[in-house]
């Protein structure tokens, strides 16, 4: 349903994207995990006909993007990370807006807002101006009116980036019923956990490059399944744990920056986790934290990259910052969906 | 491709109105109009703003400088002024076409707009053809003060029209050149800015106010030519009798080229987004 082929863009000297394959078929749901800066709403924006790719190629359900954009945008529906919607008119208007423009005549336009209304559970609310709503009343309006033209292939810019976990669960219900119903999703995202919780592939890109694919499965086992965390009190003492737990990752083990916190990447379970409270006992190392835990999109990105997402952080993306990233160890490749 | 099977689909594809690309963008230069007239209309320090300003140009001017100034032929000075007051009203109002668009740059709504099947030149036409209603509208309100102190059409109903038209449509085009300032500019402040330092000289050194004839020779020849002048006098001579012909084919002429001008020179900005 959707086709990228050595898709590229560059904004000045920065490359944005650089060379970008991927493949979504159709009623599937691709999450495109990256930190920020990695070239996902580049994309995204590429897809949506918003920019024009510098070269390769892009087609939406059989359209090209530079080629047919008018069509394009009729078949798909965008939804982003900041609410694209009116403040001023109430969520009703916006989505008869919405509709009007998707060129729908008045009456279907009005029963499609009344629809999407009910379905994102708006109806109390729909005869308010937006500006009273609540982030995530706006974040639902917003997908709202990316579904007033019941497009077949819904492209979303990080969906629920600062949404309740409430509000985002009810989001990842809510989507799901839709791909059951036959839509193609695309979704960016920087929470290994969404792209969990929806997406039959993922594709990680960083520095606009893909840098792993397969589902999430696969990308964390690649990662050797769990992650030990262990805190110590004393940073003088990380030596010695680095020592005593050698033996227990798979994986180069990983300080933080203060000294005080090691992440290792495990295969064991909760193995792991009673044969590193036993190494410690026996070297008698006194420690402040010690957990077993499911791998973040971090972890897997300092697998794959050797350096952190930095989710919230100050850009690293100064391209090619530090030399091409230590390429994926074990890429699986697409898997078959 | 698999089609979309949501049960909750009403009729489908024969719904989409399948019109004439021109009469799909007015479709939808109307749609988008609408929504820019419910902003307006919800934003009241914007609805106070523009009508008390005109109402207060209307009675500063003609109670300030309406006795020392001695209009051409001892007519009463309001008059003289309320044309001039009419074009200057549009012009400024102009400067809120840059300031809506570059509002909507700042917010995500542009985006959506761009992501939608809709005519290109939609956003664009719905916001200047909306800020010509609210134009038409405060015109309107600054004929009725003016009525209240003594303005009277003295040359018939339908060139009263015309004058009251001729205002509206000034302010369309230089709402034109507004919407790509403010694309250009996509910075609401900004956009004020430029729209100021170009409209102050345009209104202030033409026949909006005082007579020309009285300027020097240098700033006469620039006052003279220009399109506030040239509108002015037109609207004056449309409400006031006297030779209509001349001012008012030199008014449509800057008009229509303006918006030969700044209307693709919008649109190939917006485009290029």
């Amino acid at each position: 349903m959707i086709e990228v082929q050595g898709v590229a863009k560059s904004f000045g000297a920065t490359r944005a994207l650089d060379g970008v394959d991927l493949e979504v078929p159709a009623a599937s749901v691709l999450g495109l995990l990256g930190p920020n800066g990695a070239g996902k709403t580049t994309l995204v924006k590429v897809l949506a006909t918003l920019i024009k790719p510098d070269s390769g190629k892009a087609r939406v359900a059989g359209l090209d993007v530079v080629e047919q954009p008018t069509a394009v945008r009729s078949v798909i529906g965008l939804a982003g990370q900041y609410a694209a919607v009116d403040e001023m008119l109430t969520g009703r208007e916006n989505l008869e807006m919405v509709g009007r423009l998707y060129r729908l005549n008045a009456r279907v336009a009005r029963q499609r807002a009344e629809e999407a209304l009910e379905r994102l559970s708006l109806t109390d609310a729909a005869d308010r101006t937006v500006r009273t709503y609540s982030g995530g009343m706006r974040r639902r309006l917003d997908l709202g009116a990316s579904l007033v033209g019941q497009p077949r292939i819904l492209i979303l810019d990080e969906p629920t980036t600062g949404l309740d976990p409430r509000t985002r669960i009810d989001l990842w219900d809510f989507l799901k019923q839709l791909v059951r119903d036959g839509t193609t999703v695309l979704l960016t995202t920087q929470y290994l956990e969404e792209a969990d919780a929806l997406a039959s592939s993922i594709v990680v890109i960083d520095h606009g490059r893909v840098i792993a694919r397969g589902t999430a499965d696969e990308l964390k086992s690649a990662l050797g399944g769990d992650v030990l965390d262990v805190g110590v009190e004393h940073e003088a003492d990380m030596a010695r744990v680095v020592a005593a737990l050698a033996t227990l990752g798979a994986e180069p083990s990983q300080v933080d920056g203060d000294g005080r916190h090691l992440t290792i990447p495990t295969a064991a379970g909760a193995g792991a986790l009673v044969e590193a409270v036993r190494a410690l006992d026996d070297a008698q190392i006194p420690i402040a934290d010690l957990a077993l835990r499911r791998p973040s999109l971090d972890d897997v990105f300092l697998a794959l990259t050797g350096h952190k997402t930095t989710a919230d952080g100050d850009g690293v993306e100064g391209n090619g910052a530090g030399g091409p990233p230590g390429r994926a160890r074990r890429r699986p490749e697409r898997s078959p969906t | 491709m698999t089609a979309t099977s949501a049960p909750v689909s009403s009729p489908a594809p024969d719904a989409i109105v399948a019109a004439l690309p021109r009469r799909a963008a007015l479709v939808d230069g109307l749609t988008v109009a609408r929504r820019n007239l419910l902003r307006i209309l919800r934003t009241p320090q914007l609805v106070f703003f523009s009508t008390i300003q005109p109402i207060m140009f209307v009675l500063l001017f003609n109670y300030v400088f309406g006795g020392a100034i001695d209009p051409t032929g001892g007519g009463s000075y309001i008059d003289y002024l309320l044309p001039g007051i009419m074009v200057q009203t549009v012009a400024f109002g102009a400067t809120s076409t840059a300031i809506g668009l570059a509002t909507d740059m700042g917010t995500g709504i542009m985006d959506r707009f761009r992501s939608l099947p809709m005519a290109r030149s939609a956003v664009l036409s719905g916001r200047t053809s909306a800020d010509a209603v609210r134009n038409l509208f405060v015109v309107l309100l600054i004929v009725t003060v003016g009525t209240l102190i003594g303005f009277r059409f003295h040359n018939g109903f339908l060139p009263a029209v015309a004058a009251i038209l001729l205002a509206v449509l000034f302010g369309f085009a230089f709402s034109w050149i507004f919407a790509f300032i403010g694309l250009k500019t996509g910075q609401p402040e900004t956009a004020q800015l430029a729209g100021f330092v170009l409209i102050f000289p345009l209104v202030f050194a033409s026949s909006a106010f005082v007579p020309t004839a009285a300027m020097p020779g240098w700033l006469q020849t620039f006052a003279n030519h220009q399109p506030v002048t040239q509108t002015a006098n037109a609207i004056r001579a449309l409400s006031q009798g006297g030779a209509v012909a001349g001012p008012l084919t030199r008014s449509l002429l800057w008009i229509a080229a303006i918006i030969a001008v700044f209307a693709p020179l919008a649109v190939g900005r917006y485009r290029k987004g």
